[in-house]
């Protein structure tokens, strides 16, 4: 599996050179990759579905329990076969829909990573594997939803996107680990035999915060729903696919992974439950106002999300299976929905539901999905949405507590889905045509297969849920709970009661629709208060942000190099002197000063250097005496028998003293510019630096060395590093690592003074 | 400031103390020296040509451009360190040539790492005296 993720990858960094080298076939060629994977993982559909669970570990950093864990099971077997299914009509659709796109390659380039890391996501049994991809799938959706990057709605969206789902995921890194530290394994499977353990810790509520915060993020649940309808402002293939009917169910996935692990209490249970059932209802009363074409498909999508995340909340063997079925029914008829809406708008010029209407001369294979995927969304009999929906109504009914307020809730939600279905996928078909900003035509077959594929298998998963739900269904709910359910799906329950709320749901859905002007009307008159909407919040708190950093900035970094280093110096000078004098017996040690006649010769030329330099009325006479400073420092390491640092400080110091001469000419002349009062407080910190270098060094060589490290370098040097040079030895490959850092710092540093320079040059161009 | 004395004892200064530079860099594993020190003194070579004979000239000598040095440096760095994991080691350990050669001695990854911190020091620091010598015009 590990390799099937590494070719992911790999194609993905190809697709933008192939795509310029053919550019009109390449819808073709990008789908067989999506393809591809589908085949390989299905090829493993009755391995998995006879009970088996496929295993599989590459390590990468053991020492830290960290591993390429990969765990194929009816759960994750589920998820990937929607992945790849949906992406390969997504490539497919995105082959012709971006045509006109500048840098399509990218495009490809960014929705490839985004669906090897959806997989890998799904497959992961290691939790920081599984974080690592949750990551990739939150970058690579900041790059799809800010692909149309010169505008500004695009850019802003795309950030509050990344914003909620990576402050989520940093909640889940700190949730994961927490778990680790109560388990001591970073595997998700060898939690299940500790369940009572990782329950019965005090860090159990902290666990269950952290990591239901990341997934609530991730799938948009109230109050974190926001991101959503605003992430539409991708481009129609990445809606489709990320924001319906993969990386918005990450988080789902998430916790009915982990529902079994650390699952089964009261708070994670009724957190799920009202979390999921307010998304559902909330998402549905908004999706009412809107007219564009996708932002009422985000808000019926949210209210799925809802809808799925309260079955959990459940969490009886039934709601699981509605969860099950609801799950497959809406990647199928939703990823065809956000298809056809994309066609609509390619094709007519327009997402405005109220502009779109009697295309059905116009657009017949588009129509036939679209309706297909409607009866499926709507529940109408025999299409899989209906079973969805007869489930998910069956385990409301199972609830103890509050089953007719969560019963009301969920139909009055699933009728504003009915209302919104009718408008997207029914209305913009039939009545009359109105005229559009484009003339109306059928799309290219590469947008009809994908939307057609996905309905189909909506309506024949529906007519024989034996064939494609019954076995992965009980496969992965053995991954959800701890038994299998031996309930089976059937599409004909029977005239019952559950049946007879269908038909309230679709006959109230259908009313809705007719009367939505007179309500839209009469609801213009309650404005609800900002402060109860989360993206106020948001809002409020990023620009908060904003505005703090940039009154730190101001205070930090005015601009005056004497202020940097006086800030660096005090902080250096708080901190280390904090914890020097916190050290136990650091006052009994005794100094002792030995000085020869060298040492003491070179402390006073060091001495009177340094007063020339700072009472010089000429900038060449202090540059030339603080090069003397310098030197007699190298003297000091040479009277230290320390070589290597005495060269280099020498060198050092030559290089500066040029560097001085060179810029000599271009300052300003030399003036006395510090008041007397600044020059008291330069004073003050500059002789504190001096006093606490002095003791700090003196104190150090008080107390004994213990370091075994000088030992075991001194003996170690000729035999294993091949040099009897050790400091060079410990340079070049002991501590080669931290060279490597430094030299990188130094190159970057490089880089900032030319920088500098050049900005300079450029002002006094103009 | 052109000076006949400093420019002519540049040119002949400047060989030797590139020599020097790489004498510094190679005996460093075994004496006082190695890649950073060498790298200071070549970057000095050219600095004292940069100041006797001007910013042009001393563009000129060096040829390579200064911000390719850096990369280059850092190629080196980085490829010494993953010499060792294609030959199945941990990232970084020593890799060492059987045989010595004549003049350079041992040959193994640590060299090619002082090698590319000699690149990099001397890539830095020409780069930043270029720079705002250029500035003066």
């Amino acid at each position: 599996m590990l390799n099937l993720l590494i070719i992911g990858f790999i194609a993905s960094a190809l697709a933008p050179f192939i795509y310029k080298r053919t550019k009109e076939y390449f819808g073709w060629i990008a789908a067989s990759f999506p393809l591809y994977m589908f085949i390989s993982f299905f090829l493993k559909y009755n391995e998995i579905v006879s009970g088996n669970v496929i295993k599989e570990a590459t390590t990468w950093i053991p020492s830290l329990g960290i591993n390429f864990t990969f765990l194929l099971d009816g759960l994750s077997l589920t998820f990937v076969l929607i992945i790849t299914l949906i992406g390969t009509a997504v490539f497919l659709y995105a082959g012709s829909y971006m045509k006109d796109y500048e840098h399509t390659g990218r495009f490809y380039l960014y929705i490839g990573v985004f669906m090897t890391s959806m997989i890998g996501l799904v497959l992961s049994d290691n939790m920081i594997t599984l974080f690592v991809f949750w990551e990739l799938t939150s970058i690579s959706s900041y790059l799809l939803i800010g692909f149309n990057h010169h505008k500004e709605s695009s850019r802003k969206s795309a950030l509050q996107a990344l914003l909620v789902t990576g402050s989520g995921g940093l909640a889940l890194m700190a949730g994961l680990i927490l778990l680790q530290q109560i388990s001591g394994s970073f595997e998700i499977s060898s939690l299940y035999d500790i369940h009572d353990k990782i329950v019965g810790s005090n860090l159990y509520p902290a666990v269950v915060i952290l990591v239901l915060l990341g997934a609530f993020t991730k799938s948009a649940q109230f109050p974190f729903h926001f991101w959503l309808p605003n992430a539409m402002e991708a481009p129609t293939p990445v809606s489709a696919y990320l924001h319906s009917a993969t990386m918005v169910k990450a988080g789902i996935y998430l916790i009915a992974r982990f529902n079994h692990a650390i699952g089964g209490t009261e708070i994670w249970q009724d957190t799920i439950l009202v979390a999921g059932s307010i998304t559902m209802f909330i998402a549905a009363l908004l999706a009412f106002k809107q007219t564009d074409l996708k932002k009422l498909l985000a808000y019926s999508t949210l209210s799925v999300l809802g809808t799925l995340t309260m079955l959990l909340g459940i969490g009886s063997n039934l709601a699981i299976k509605a969860f099950f079925i609801f799950l497959v029914a809406h990647s199928l008829y939703k990823g065809t929905l956000f298809l056809v809406a994309g066609t609509l708008d390619h094709e007519t010029g327009t997402r405005d539901v109220s502009i779109l209407s009697g295309l059905r001369k116009y657009l017949p294979v588009t129509m036939t999905a679209a309706l297909l995927a409607s009866f499926s969304m709507m529940g109408i009999i025999p299409l899989v949405g209906f079973i969805g929906k007869e489930t998910v109504y069956s385990s409301i009914l199972e609830v103890e507590n509050f089953r007719f307020f969560l019963l009301a809730l969920a139909v009055i939600s699933n009728a504003f889905i009915v209302m919104v279905t009718i408008l997207v996928g029914i209305k913009p078909f039939f009545g009359n045509l109105l005229p559009t900003p484009k003339s109306p035509h059928e799309a290219p077959i590469k947008m009809l297969i994908g939307p057609l594929v996905l309905a189909t298998f909506g309506l024949l998963s529906g007519l024989f849920p034996n064939v494609f739900i019954q076995k992965l269904l009980d496969q992965s709910t053995i991954s959800i709970l701890t038994e299998e359910l031996g309930i089976t799906v059937k599409l004909w329950h029977g005239f019952n009661f559950v049946l007879l709320l269908s038909f309230v749901t679709l006959a109230l859905g259908i009313s809705i629709f007719y009367f939505r002007k007179q309500i839209i009307q009469a609801l213009d008159n309650i404005s609800l208060t900002k402060f109860i909407k989360p993206s106020y919040w948001y809002e409020r708190i990023l620009n908060g942000t904003l505005s703090f950093a940039k009154l730190q900035t101001k205070v930090l970094q005015n601009g005056y190099l004497r202020y940097y280093i006086i800030f660096i110096i005090l902080t250096t000078l708080g901190l280390a002197g904090y914890t020097l004098f916190r050290i136990p017996g650091i006052d009994s040690l005794e100094i002792i000063l030995d000085l020869t006649i060298y040492e003491l010769i070179i402390a006073l030329i060091i001495i009177a250097s340094t007063i020339l330099v700072i009472t010089s009325d000429s900038r060449l006479k202090a540059i030339v005496a603080l090069g003397v400073v310098g030197f007699a420092m190298g003297i000091i390491f040479i009277l230290y028998s320390a070589p290597d640092l005495a060269l280099t400080t020498i060198a050092i110091e030559t290089l500066t003293v040029i560097l001085f001469v060179l810029v000599l000419y271009k300052l300003p002349k030399y003036l006395k510019l510090s008041k007397p009062g600044s020059k008291i407080s330069d004073a003050i910190i500059a002789g504190s630096v001096g006093i606490f270098m002095t003791l700090t060094v003196l104190l150090v060589t008080a107390g004994e060395m213990q370091s075994e490290l000088k030992k075991y370098f001194a003996e170690a040097s000729l035999p294993e590093g091949k040099g009897r040079n050790i400091v060079n030895v410990i340079l070049v490959d002991f501590r080669a690592i931290d060279t490597l850092g430094e030299i990188i710092v130094l190159a970057v540093a490089a880089i900032g003074v030319y920088a500098l320079l050049k900005l300079r040059l450029k002002e006094e161009d103009k | 400031m052109f000076s006949v004395i400093l420019s002519t004892a540049s040119r002949y200064l400047l060989p030797l103390m590139l020599i020097f530079s790489f004498f510094l860099l190679l005996r460093g594993h075994n004496e006082p020296g190695g890649g950073f020190v060498g790298g200071l003194v070549a970057a000095a070579a050219y600095a004292l040509y940069l100041i006797a004979n001007g910013v042009e000239e001393a563009k000129k000598l060096l040829k390579a451009e200064p911000i390719k040095l850096i990369a280059m440096g850092l190629l080196h760095a980085i490829i010494s360190a993953f010499i060792s994991v294609i030959s199945g080691q941990d990232l970084m350990t020593g890799v060492w040539a059987k045989n010595e050669f004549p003049v350079i001695g041992k040959v193994g990854t640590p060299l090619l790492f002082d090698l590319g911190v000699y690149f990099l020091v001397l890539g830095i620091v020409t780069k930043i005296i270029f720079s705002l010598a250029e500035e003066d015009k």
